[in-house]
């Protein structure tokens, strides 16, 4: 491809576009003031005959940057897909005629609105490059799955069967993990369809675990090589040319280069030590349901026997929720998930060997996920296992006996039982290495008695041994989510770590039960595969899918602060020998956080910078003072506020006609130049909107937000320096969904400036 | 039209000088009208209600069915059993079920029925009146027989209990159905599809051993109805009539309430709507009178 | 009937649940019952039970015969079945309620003078008599149930109801002799005396 650009833009008369707005004048101000050096209308751009046009243009006279002038940048993508050249949108269609009403007295402000994104479309394209592979790429089909658990052991068979090849590092001297313990598992399958909700339904039954078979599969593998007795003591590069150091107990390192790697570490069980109300520690009667599931095994189908003395057990409670779902000092905040299930199948171990073994199961809320989940209580329900709604507050030792007290919550009263063995269901605490962020951003808003709460948790929770020894300069391992769990977003992005190409998955993302571990394995090992070959071709993972632009930085200018590398979220930027920053294209999510974070405004794409937003901002028309026409720049984020205001245009919601809104990648990327630009040049106010940004945030790129909130929080000395009144610049969380809110706030904006005044800096 | 042919289980209640005796006179002149012949089980016994089960066991209770529909077996060979009454269709369809579900309470029930030379097959299906219009016969073909539509009439469907659950009407749900209300609009009356109290408990047979706690759900029901402008209201159920009908003084003695809302059945309704007297549609068995019914009927 | 009931105790000891499972009608869905409770918000006469149904499930389990068998809870239900369309397991909660209040009154344990078990009874005797129910009678022996005074007082309180029922003709004075019924009223007491018998040993033996 030719260095020189030539510059075409279209504007489609579609949609209503071509009556409700002057084409011809978009056209001029296309050419003239956007210096285009051609524009053609069509009456529907994104029909084949329009496509086509611009294709031959591309083809045949060397377009190399296209300007259309049609719908919103999120609508019509597929017709609109040229890859090899540099395009911009101007919103014509949600951004001007659908958020405007259709009256004769609003005509002008209508199509000022819509020239006003045509220049700025154009000056956005003058700026913009193709983006070109960096040359950093490398196809590499081996994958890292650390841990071989069932969800290590199940990643690795998963991606070995998609022609993967697979190195499978094991702490331990053998496979299984905690599932190689299990006596039966819970059932997998749901009740036959059509099966009723009589007490003689067939119910599914526990079974057989299955790791054995599992492990046979690793075994036989030829994708699969397994490290056991070994952990990982180095990790570097990024995604498509990592590079592991796996070392041996004996201390023997192999290095291996990978594409992806799944952090698939488990769980440790709670310490239920930390239970002496439930009397554990002080008779061996009470057990942990990890314990138990040990003494059944080697029952094997037998009487199980009490540990104390060899009594055969005729009566047993199961104490739900111990140690957790409490705010208590060394109890666990959260629900462990896998507990009520555990808890039916070894009370139906005692019935099964003895229906008239006395076996009930003391909850609280009983919580039985997966497609057997519901059966399975059925089924316990069925064997006349005793399910009791209660909270227990002691348990003790009592002669013979033990004795539980509780409170019936159905009954609502203060009541006790005796049992022969008690078993406490306690939780999951994730194995996750130390969390690179413990005591900085997760405390930074949090109260002293918040964060003494959390550092006790944090005890609890955090092993401080390293399971990736990342060589990044943000820590060595997976930043933490809640608890101790490494994942980014439970919902919106599940196996997304903070560090892009690794995936976790398993317990250590969240608390699951083996089938969850396995269908979470096959979720992450899906990730991995795609991450090798999206890094192969340079393009960025998830949530820009596929986007070839990286950031690249000029190194004159550059001061060395740090803080593009301390505030990337993903910890994607380095620092090289000579402590400038070193950008790790794969690792990188295209989020422009660093571009935003710049001082000195070295950071740029070659399709998103300082430049191209900052010339959209200059080519508004700022009209005179006098005119009573102002100017509002509303900066509105890709991924939530900016849909959510073109839904609000299809929904029929009004946007003010003084708004200019340019969709920015994050709210992290947004530069503080832009800010100060635009009030140096009339801008009457301005209104940032980005995702919500607190704990149970909904930022896509999980820290861009809240990076932005703190850095406009200081925007006051710029306001107060030119004298003008703070409200004139917003910051707000937008959801998706705020389809009447988001236009709404833009209006308040108006009304503010209506109430303070315009803006004197119009020149 | 063919003629219609049902073995018909009238119940205690509709016997001749019995609370629901105008229903049956009712139920009789729109049958004729609509060209249905019911054909009495003979020697047809209690079906012990919903009151039953306190000194009746399972067994005993059941079999009071079972001999029902042995009987109809025997003298009305191939006819569907049509009842009028709710608890007298929930008790026998209940135990024609619980004989098809479980053979060893099926063969114990013979047994008994042994004793008097019958004997069950159980193959015959158990409906009630309202299966009868709605599914048999059909909304057109009784919008067809009006003759005197009730134009004018504002009526809530009051659908109760037993009707509606457990078995109700196929297709309708319990929470709100809306046969009654359809029906209610062919005969050319308005519904009050709103109505919120349609399938509110009336207190059944709690009405005679716990009169309090009985009227004050009937307060509700009569209460919702004039709220909602109703001029009367319909129900497809004996006991629901009765105990919405005739407690209305003692409630306004007890609540200081000015009720005065006619209760009819669907039959009453239906009977003047096909062009028949106020005698034939059983208006003079109302102990409050349903005026704007007589005077469509003396039209 | 007392006796019964000692030897129910012996019996099943601590074991409620089975007895109920055994002795109850469609007591094996007890067990069943996933506690949500929505039985006992869908109960036109919730207020008036002491222990609401998803209750009562739980005091079987826990092994609370005397109080479960005692209550007059369960004879407060009214059959409209609201229960059993609303129970997302399917429970016959109202068959249930019936079974209970049947057992506790084979056993003797029904609270004195409970009227829906006096009614109940009352009913049944009316009906086996001669087959049909004779109304007249029924409300008479009802007002009567407390002696002959209470009777008089019950009577004259709605002595203008039966007025205006005899008025509609729906109230025959003349039922007091004879009235309706079956043709061989003694047939049908042989098969309900059968039934009652074939019953009666099945709960005997059960276990």
């Amino acid at each position: 491809m030719s260095d020189e650009k030539k510059f075409a833009g279209y504007i489609c008369t579609g949609c209503g576009i071509g009556d409700r707005l002057d084409a011809g004048q978009l056209e001029t101000t296309a050419t003239r003031d956007g210096k285009m050096q051609s524009c053609k209308q069509h009456e529907m751009l994104c029909s084949a005959e329009g496509v086509k046009m611009i294709r031959d243009d591309i083809d045949n006279d060397g377009v190399t940057h296209i300007m259309l002038g049609a719908c919103s940048r999120r609508a019509k993508v597929e017709a609109f897909n040229f890859t090899e050249v540099a395009m911009t949108r101007a919103n014509l269609r949600e951004g001007v005629i659908w958020a405007r009403p259709d009256e004769d007295e609003l005509t002008e402000t209508t199509q000022e609105m819509a020239d006003d994104y045509i220049r700025m479309a154009c000056a956005e394209l003058k700026s913009m490059n193709i983006p070109k592979p960096s040359g950093e790429q490398g196809l590499n089909r081996n994958i890292l799955v650390v841990g071989g658990g069932v969800s290590g052991m199940t990643a690795a068979i998963e991606a070995a069967a998609a022609g993967y090849s697979i190195h499978l590092v094991e702490k331990t001297g053998s496979l299984g993990g905690h599932a190689a313990g299990l006596y039966k598992r819970v059932p997998f399958r749901a009740a036959a369809p059509g099966v009723g909700n009589d007490p003689h339904a067939q119910l599914p039954d526990a079974e057989e675990p299955g790791v054995d078979e599992l492990i046979a599969r690793v075994e036989a593998d030829q994708r699969i090589t397994v490290h056991l007795n070994s952990t990982v003591t180095k990790t570097s590069g990024a995604p498509g040319r990592f590079s592991a150091d796996i070392s041996t107990e004996s201390g023997g390192t192999t290095t291996e280069n990978f594409g992806a790697i799944v952090q698939a570490s488990g769980f440790k069980p709670y310490d239920a030590a930390q239970l002496p109300e439930f009397a554990y520690g002080k008779t061996p009667d009470v057990l942990t349901n990890f314990e138990l599931e040990k003494l059944a095994k080697e029952a094997n189908g037998g009487p199980l026997k009490r540990p104390s003395d060899g009594k055969e057990v005729k009566s047993v409670a199961f104490v739900q929720c111990a140690g957790q779902r409490s705010q208590k000092e060394g109890h666990l905040a959260y629900c462990s998930g896998f507990c009520c299930t555990e808890s039916i199948k070894q009370a139906i171990y005692f019935k099964d060997q003895n229906p008239d073994c006395d076996t009930t199961i003391i909850y609280s809320d009983l919580r039985t996920p997966g497609a057997a989940g519901e059966d399975f209580y059925r089924a316990g329900q069925e064997k006349m296992v005793i399910f009791t709604k209660g909270q227990v507050a002691e348990v003790s030792s009592s002669g013979d006996a033990l004795s539980v007290k509780f409170k019936d919550l159905i009954l609502d009263e203060d009541t006790e039982m005796t049992a022969d063995l008690v078993v406490l269901a306690t939780g999951m605490v994730p194995n996750s290495g130390p969390d690179p962020y413990a005591s900085s951003e997760s405390q930074e808003e949090m109260s002293d008695e918040e964060k003494e709460e959390a550092n006790a948790a944090a005890e609890v929770a955090v092993s401080v041994e390293s399971i990736l020894n990342l060589d990044y300069r943000q820590g060595t391992d997976l930043p933490q989510l809640k608890y101790g769990f490494v994942d980014s977003h439970f919902i919106c992005f599940p196996y997304e770590t903070r560090r892009t190409g690794i995936y976790a998955a398993g317990p250590v993302r969240r608390p699951m039960d083996m089938k969850q571990a396995m269908d979470d394995a096959a979720g992450a090992a899906m990730k991995a595969i795609k991450e090798c070959e999206l890094a192969a071709h340079g393009a960025a993972a998830h949530p820009r899918v596929g986007d070839l632009s990286y950031p690249s930085f000029r190194k004159e200018g550059c001061t060395q602060c740090k803080r593009c590398t301390v505030e990337c979220p993903f910890g994607a930027i380095n620092e090289d020998e000579e402590r400038y920053p070193l950008f790790n294209e794969s690792r990188c999510r295209r989020c422009g956080t660093c571009m935003g974070a710049c001082p000195v405004r070295v950071i740029s794409f070659d399709n998103y910078s300082v430049e191209t937003v900052g010339q959209q901002i200059k080519n508004v028309e700022i009209p005179d003072e006098f005119d009573e026409k102002p100017r509002i720049l509303v900066l509105a984020c890709e991924n939530d506020a900016y849909p959510a205001l073109d839904q609000a245009a299809m929904s029929g919601e009004k946007i003010s006609q003084w708004a200019r809104i340019i969709p920015v990648r994050c709210l992290g990327s947004v530069s503080m130049s832009w800010i100060t630009d635009s009030l140096n040049s009339g801008y009457d106010g301005i209104v940032l909107m980005g995702c919500r940004r607190d704990e149970d945030y909904q930022c896509h790129f999980v820290r861009g937000s809240k990076m932005a909130a703190e850095r406009m929080s200081k925007v006051g000395d710029t306001l107060e320096s030119l004298n003008l009144e703070p409200e004139r610049v917003a910051v707000h969380e937008v959801a998706i969904t705020d389809i009447q809110r988001a236009p709404q706030l833009i209006q308040d904006m108006a009304d503010v400036v209506e109430k303070v005044g315009m803006s004197p800096f119009k020149f | 039209m063919a003629n219609r042919e049902y073995s018909f289980y009238p119940g205690c209640s509709s016997q001749k000088g019995a609370t629901s005796s105008n229903y049956l006179t009712s139920v009789q002149s729109m049958c004729e009208e609509l060209d249905i012949t019911l054909n009495e089980i003979p020697d047809w016994n209690c079906c012990a209600a919903s009151i039953g089960y306190g000194s009746g066991g399972v067994l005993p209770r059941l079999t009071l069915s079972a001999r029902n529909i042995a009987l109809s077996e025997e003298h009305n060979p191939g006819q569907d059993i049509v009842a009028t009454c709710a608890a007298c269709w929930l008790s026998t369809r209940e135990a024609s079920e619980r004989f098809d579900q479980d053979k060893q309470l099926f063969a114990e029930t013979n047994e008994a029925l042994a004793e008097a030379g019958l004997t069950l097959k159980n193959d015959a299906p158990i409906k009630h009146m309202a299966e009868v219009l709605i599914q048999d016969v059909g909304y057109d073909e009784i919008q067809s027989k009006v003759k005197k539509p009730l134009e004018g009439v504002k009526i809530a469907g009051y659908v109760g209990c037993q009707t509606n659950r457990p078995f109700g009407i196929a297709g309708e749900s319990y929470e709100n159905p809306k046969y009654l209300d359809k029906l209610v609009e062919t005969l050319g009356a308005d519904a009050i599809p709103e109505y919120e109290k349609k399938v509110q408990c009336c207190g059944g047979a709690l009405a005679f051993s716990e009169p309090e706690k009985s009227q004050e759900m009937i307060k509700g029901i009569i209460e919702a109805a004039y709220d909602n402008g109703a001029d009367m209201i319909v129900t497809p159920c004996p006991l629901c009539q009765a105990n919405t009908e005739i407690y209305q003084d003692q409630i306004n003695e007890r609540y200081g309430t000015k009720f005065n809302m006619p209760i009819v059945y669907y039959s009453t309704l239906m009977s003047v709507a096909f062009g028949r007297s106020a005698k034939d549609a059983a208006l003079d068995g109302q102990v409050i009178p349903a005026k704007k019914l007589e005077d469509i009927a003396a039209k | 009937m007392s006796d019964m009931n000692t030897a129910m105790v012996e019996r099943y000891r601590n074991n409620f649940l089975k007895e109920v499972e055994s002795h109850v009608e469609e007591g094996e869905w007890v067990k069943m019952c996933m506690q949500c409770g929505v039985c006992s918000g869908s109960c036109p006469l919730g207020n008036a039970w002491a222990h609401p149904p998803q209750e009562l499930f739980m005091m079987i389990r826990a092994g609370k015969r005397e109080e479960v068998l005692t209550s007059d809870s369960m004879w407060m239900c009214t059959s409209c079945y609201n229960c059993i369309v609303r129970c997302p397991r399917e429970l016959p909660i109202t068959h249930i309620m019936h079974g209970l209040a049947h057992y506790a009154k084979r056993l003797g344990l029904v609270p004195k003078k409970q009227p829906t078990n006096e009614f109940a009874e009352i009913f049944w005797n009316n009906m086996m008599k001669k087959g049909r129910v004779n109304e007249l009678k029924l409300g008479l022996s009802m007002y009567f149930k407390d002696g002959f005074s209470q009777g008089i007082k019950n009577a004259l309180a709605n002595q203008k109801l039966g007025q205006s029922m005899m008025k509609a003709k729906r109230m025959n004075p003349m039922e007091i002799i004879g009235g309706h019924g079956i043709k061989n009223p003694s047939e049908l007491q042989k098969i309900i005396q059968k039934a009652q018998e074939i019953e009666d040993k099945k709960l005997q033996g059960a276990n």
